[in-house]
């Protein structure tokens, strides 16, 4: 199993932010996370990544407890944060080689690396040009690239396509079904054309709880459609 | 492929990127003018380098804790502040690298361009050799201590910038502790703790002071005692950063 997490709790202050979630993952599975603004995706994916630590229940990739090992773990997990931060000031190929060397490979081994994954990610030739001045569809495509580095086997993407026009977003679904076919994926994302797209399975999410976990084609049939099903799952009034 | 020591090579890896946006960023080159321009000021119109006729540096040196003091928070209130601004914490975070690798990569990028500011004052020390024959045994050591002391303010600096996400709120904690760090040594404190507390418990204090082991080092002694003290100063926050870094994992 590439992907085993148990229980998962977590708590801001009073806030409950992810309440008992449970699910697995195989290779060759890309799974949508689903769900309104501040239901637990983005926390949920901190706590696979190793960034945010789990009040309660555990987290297991090739076996290895993220808590106890976290580096270990790490190792084996490429992970785009929300809204991919980068350093402005720095170019993708100066970025790239510093996330290739502070994960610990040799000089050859970063530079072999950084050029597959600019390849993969199609960041073509602005790779020489300070990241700040680069467009928005570009930096998220330079964010996933530094998630691709070390060739992980699970992928964890919190809105890989957000704010890209409609020809980067076709290409990077192209990218998240090429990588899917031998790796393990979890992408989370707003919209549902994209779940019907490239996800093999969808997870709701509602309120820190998995509500639906099935393929995109289960939750279609039983609702009609997936905005439907959306809709039918997740508590409709407007969060702050 | 992996380098044998993983956590070194991080380590190695943030010090490079820090050192490069110290450098391609305006801030380091601004600040090493101001504070060349002030000491020169300090040293020239205040501590009276020419009137006085003597071919050493003291009047040089003994600004150091004053200007190092607000000029050093400056440089590190953006070591931790900006990277959870930014939101590349997370980044850094999730990167399999041990804390301490990220905590001593940054503060050494940061207390290297400090050295650079402080290698930028050798020409006085040209000048005094020009104009005289100092003990140059004595300067060097004092410049050692110098450097000593700014990694003491710049791992204060540090850890206050750890604490929050404002890089103007690290910077005035930062210039707090050190001003109440450096004063324990000076007679208008000491003088004013002696009549509050003990006169011995005010003496004892003033041996944790940055003056008190700065002023022995500016004569020239080496004394193993005050290099200790920066070393622990230097460790002592920069254990409290990692501290601080590590608890943003709870939330």
């Amino acid at each position: 199993m590439l992907l085993q997490v148990d229980g998962l709790r977590k708590a801001f202050g009073r806030r409950i932010a992810v309440d008992g979630v449970t699910f697995s993952i195989d290779v060759g599975e890309i799974v949508g996370f689903l769900g309104p603004n501040g239901a637990g995706k983005t926390t949920t994916m901190r706590m696979i990544a190793g960034y945010l630590e789990p009040d309660d229940g555990a987290i297991k990739v090739f076996n290895i407890d993220v808590v106890q090992e976290r580096r270990r773990a790490q190792e084996r997990v490429g992970y785009l944060p929300e809204g991919a931060p980068l350093y402005g000031e720095m170019t993708p190929w100066s970025f790239l080689r510093f996330v290739a060397e502070a994960r610990g490979m040799t000089l050859t081994a970063a530079r072999h690396a950084v050029r597959r994954a600019a390849q993969d990610a199609r960041l073509g030739d602005s790779i020489d040009r300070p990241i700040d001045t680069l467009s928005k569809g570009y930096r998220r495509r330079v964010g996933l690239a530094a998630a691709l580095l070390h060739d992980p086997m699970l992928l964890i993407l919190d809105e890989p396509t957000d704010g890209l026009d409609p020809n980067q977003r076709h290409a990077v679904r192209d990218l998240i079904r090429k990588l899917g076919e031998e790796r393990g994926l979890i992408i989370s994302t707003h919209s549902l054309e994209e779940v019907e797209a490239v996800c093999t399975r969808a997870i709701v999410i509602d309120q820190g709880r998995i509500v639906a976990d099935a393929t995109p084609q289960a939750l279609i049939e039983k609702h009609g459609d997936l905005e439907r099903a959306f809709a039918a799952l997740t508590r409709q009034e407007e969060r702050v | 492929m992996k380098t044998k020591r993983p956590g070194l090579a991080s380590m190695l890896a943030i010090y490079r990127r820090e050192l490069l946006s110290y450098v391609t960023t305006p801030t380091a080159y601004v600040f090493a003018a101001v504070f060349l321009f002030s000491i020169g000021l300090f040293t020239f119109q205040i501590g009276g380098f020419f009137e006085a006729r003597t071919a050493d540096l003291s009047a040089f040196f003994g600004f150091h804790p004053w200007i190092f003091m607000v000029f050093l928070p400056a440089i590190a209130m953006r070591l931790w502040a900006e990277e959870s601004r930014s939101g590349a914490l997370e980044l850094l975070l999730t990167l399999p690298c041990p804390t301490w690798s990220l905590v001593l990569g940054k503060f050494l990028a940061a207390w290297t361009v400090a050295a650079a500011a402080l290698l930028l004052t050798t020409p006085l020390w040209i000048t005094v050799n020009v104009l005289g024959s100092p003990d140059n045994a004595a300067i060097l050591t004092a410049y050692i201590a110098s450097l000593l002391m700014a990694g003491a303010y710049i791992a204060i600096g540090s850890a206050m910038s750890a604490l929050t996400q404002a890089q103007i709120v690290a910077f005035v904690l930062a210039v707090l502790i050190s001003f109440l760090v450096t004063a324990l040594g000076l007679p208008l404190v000491l003088d004013f703790l002696a009549g509050v507390i003990d006169g011995g418990a005010a003496e004892a204090l003033a041996r944790f002071s940055v003056l008190h082991h700065f002023d022995a080092a500016q004569r020239g002694v080496v004394e193993f005692r005050s290099v200790f003290y920066f070393a622990t100063l230097i460790a002592v926050c920069l254990s409290f950063t990692a501290l601080a870094v590590d608890a943003r994992r709870g939330g």
